[in-house]
């Protein structure tokens, strides 16, 4: 007889929901500690979404905010035609949601079509064509006039809030648990382990590398939407080269295929990059000398040239936390 | 249709191409000789162009008016630049990561590009800005046929060449060139012959950053402004141009990066998107085509 267990990641979740929650509407917390939860959320769904492309399937991937792009112009561009249309629709969330999607799903076919390449390519060749192809992805978007051009897309209606997007950081990881855990997840894990053994055991390579790419998109597309619906804007320098280093930056940092690593430098990361935002501007209002806000990327390659000269495998190397994982039944 | 192909846009090409040439070649050597692609090899013409700019006011407030001898010094100075933070990048950097996996010295590779960017950019004596270039040897304008053309177009192409036909020349008849070929062949059997593989390492990076460095007065004399964030473009170009040539092939890399100097020129002449994108689309072509480059040579996997 197997005993019935609690799901302990949904424990935690609600928990963790709830005291966000109750500490906001006590006022503990202000609105500006609230968005910086948000966006930390939102690049647990980025982090989580590229470590199954480079984390879980040993692929490499470094335009993964283009994706999100795709994800946030898609959605941003939907929501405000049907804003113009009917400016009443502001409390529906079922469009939104539905916006969300398509962003998802645009960002999915994007992906999918990045997958091919990866067939033929290996390591450092891939990782220049996703750069490739997030760099067009942006010179696109900087040049559709219609979606605001180089300005950005301006005008999105804010629908993100703190109960949606932890709804879907939390059904995102609960989604990349039970794939890893699969035959799939453990197909995608023997191909980064050794492709060509993966290949000899009769594991079809191919499609379980675009397989990846693709649903690393969509959830990319996801967060992208939503973080365009958060701060209301969809800009092409949100989504660039540098932006995707940082959620690389986040999965090394946490560790290449822990999706508990990724959560943690998440939060981590986007916390004390806003710590050194702050830091920074004070230090410089105090000493009166000219220090800019470019020493905070200077501190953050830093981290990342230091993590991978003396942790290469990130805070938790390959280990899962025992809350994300699934139990084994006895 | 027939307006773009005019002897100008060649001559322009050419000049790109001179310079994506210099940049590319860096990228091929390091890549045949430790298989990592150096993310930060287009700051190293960056590190070139900045250490131009600030040498160039020193040797004219030494040697006013002497423009040939103040451009060598200038031309010296930013090679050295660019060469020892090549080879500093490397002893710091990759040299730990050497016999690690793969992708970790190609992580640190971005975080040492981003590095040297940021902190270009929070110095305060070089800071985020726009800095125009000073002319360091007065501008002509010379008429050819249909096309004019300044000589610092000529300066250009024949820097490029003559630094070209010194590295062939290096590569192939000295002692150090054929370390370096043997490094690239095969590490370990160069070890066993008793090269010191590490010092020929270091060397590529001097010889790759120092041409890099060169490049970056090149641009910065052509193109007369400069800012830290000027080698992210022209780097990503002269690493596609090194991979359509076959990356790890030195003459692939000049082949690659004239090509593509002269694919943009044209590319751009009839539509600035166009000009955008050509590069990444010829490296998108090349990879799905023959992803081993134009002169690469065919590597089978090893089980």
């Amino acid at each position: 007889m197997t005993k019935v267990k609690l799901p302990k990641f949904l424990i935690a979740s609600v928990v963790f929901y709830a005291i966000i929650e109750a500490l906001f509407r006590l006022e503990v917390l202000n609105g500006y500690i609230l968005h910086i939860i948000n966006q930390s959320l939102i690049f647990v769904i980025l982090a989580a979404s590229l470590n199954l492309i480079n984390g879980i399937t040993g692929q490499f991937s470094l335009g993964h905010m283009g994706f999100a792009g795709v994800g946030a112009y898609v959605s941003g561009t939907l929501t405000t035609i049907i804003l113009k249309l009917n400016p009443t629709v502001t409390s529906n969330m079922g469009i939104f949601v539905l916006c969300l999607l398509a962003g998802g799903v645009a960002a999915a076919f994007i992906g999918f079509l990045i997958g091919f390449p990866s067939l033929r390519l290996k390591g450092d060749y891939l990782a220049i064509v996703t750069l490739g192809f997030g760099e067009i992805i942006r010179t696109v978007f900087n040049n559709i006039d219609y979606v605001g051009g180089p300005r950005g897309l301006l005008g999105i209606p804010k629908f993100s809030n703190f109960t949606l997007i932890f709804i879907a950081a939390f059904l995102l990881i609960v989604i990349m648990r039970n794939i890893i855990q699969s035959s799939h997840g453990r197909a995608m894990l023997s191909i980064r382990e050794n492709e060509l053994a993966a290949d000899l055991v009769g594991i079809n390579t191919t499609q379980y590398k675009v397989m990846a790419f693709t649903i690393g998109a969509f959830f990319a597309g996801i967060a992208g939407g939503l973080l365009a619906h958060l701060i209301q804007l969809a800009h092409p320098t949100q989504f660039g080269f540098i932006k995707s280093v940082e959620v690389l930056i986040m999965i090394y940092a946490g560790g290449v295929g822990s999706m508990t690593g990724s959560i943690i430098a998440a939060f981590g990361l986007t916390f004390l990059s806003e710590g050194l935002r702050i830091g920074i501007r004070a230090l410089a209002d105090a000493t009166n000398l000219p220090i800019g806000g470019e020493w905070r990327m200077v501190i953050y390659s830093l981290l990342l040239i230091f993590i991978m000269l003396f942790r290469t495998e990130g805070l938790m190397g390959t280990k899962e936390s025992r809350i994300i994982k699934i139990e084994e039944a006895d | 249709m027939g307006s773009i192909f005019n002897a100008q846009q060649i001559v322009n090409g050419l000049q790109v191409g001179s310079i994506y040439a210099l940049i590319a070649l860096g990228y091929t050597m390091v890549y045949g000789i430790v298989r990592l692609i150096n993310f930060a090899h287009g700051d190293f013409f960056m590190i070139g162009a900045y250490a131009a700019y600030g040498s160039f006011f020193i040797f004219n407030s030494m040697l006013a008016g002497k423009h040939g001898s103040i451009a060598f010094l200038v031309l010296i100075v930013s090679m050295l630049a660019g060469g020892l933070i090549a080879m500093l990048a490397n002893q710091l950097a990759y040299k730990p990561l050497r016999y690690k996996p793969k992708l970790s010295s190609l992580i640190t590779a971005i975080g040492v590009s981003m590095f040297l960017e940021y902190f270009f950019s929070a110095l305060p004596m070089i800071g985020p800005s726009y800095r125009s270039f000073p002319d360091i040897i007065p501008k002509v304008q010379i008429s050819l046929g249909s096309a004019t053309i300044s000589n610092y177009v000529v300066i250009d192409i024949v820097v490029a060449a003559v630094l070209m036909i010194g590295l062939t020349f290096l590569v192939r008849k000295t002692a150090l060139g054929k370390a370096m070929r043997a490094v690239s062949q095969d590490k370990d059997a160069a070890r066993l012959m008793g090269i010191d593989i590490e010092k020929v390492i270091g060397f590529t990076f001097l010889i790759g950053g120092s041409f890099a460095g060169a490049a970056g007065l090149l641009a910065g004399m052509t193109y007369p402004r400069i800012f830290p964030y000027m080698g992210i473009q022209p780097g990503l170009k002269a690493f596609i141009a090194a991979v359509l040539g076959g990356i790890g092939n030195i003459p692939g890399a000049v082949l690659g990066a004239y090509i593509m100097g002269l694919a943009e020129t044209f590319a751009s002449a009839y539509n600035s998107l166009l000009g955008e994108g050509i590069a990444f689309a010829i490296l998108i072509i090349v990879l799905l085509v023959r992803p081993r480059g134009l002169l690469g040579e065919k590597v089978a996997d090893k089980i």
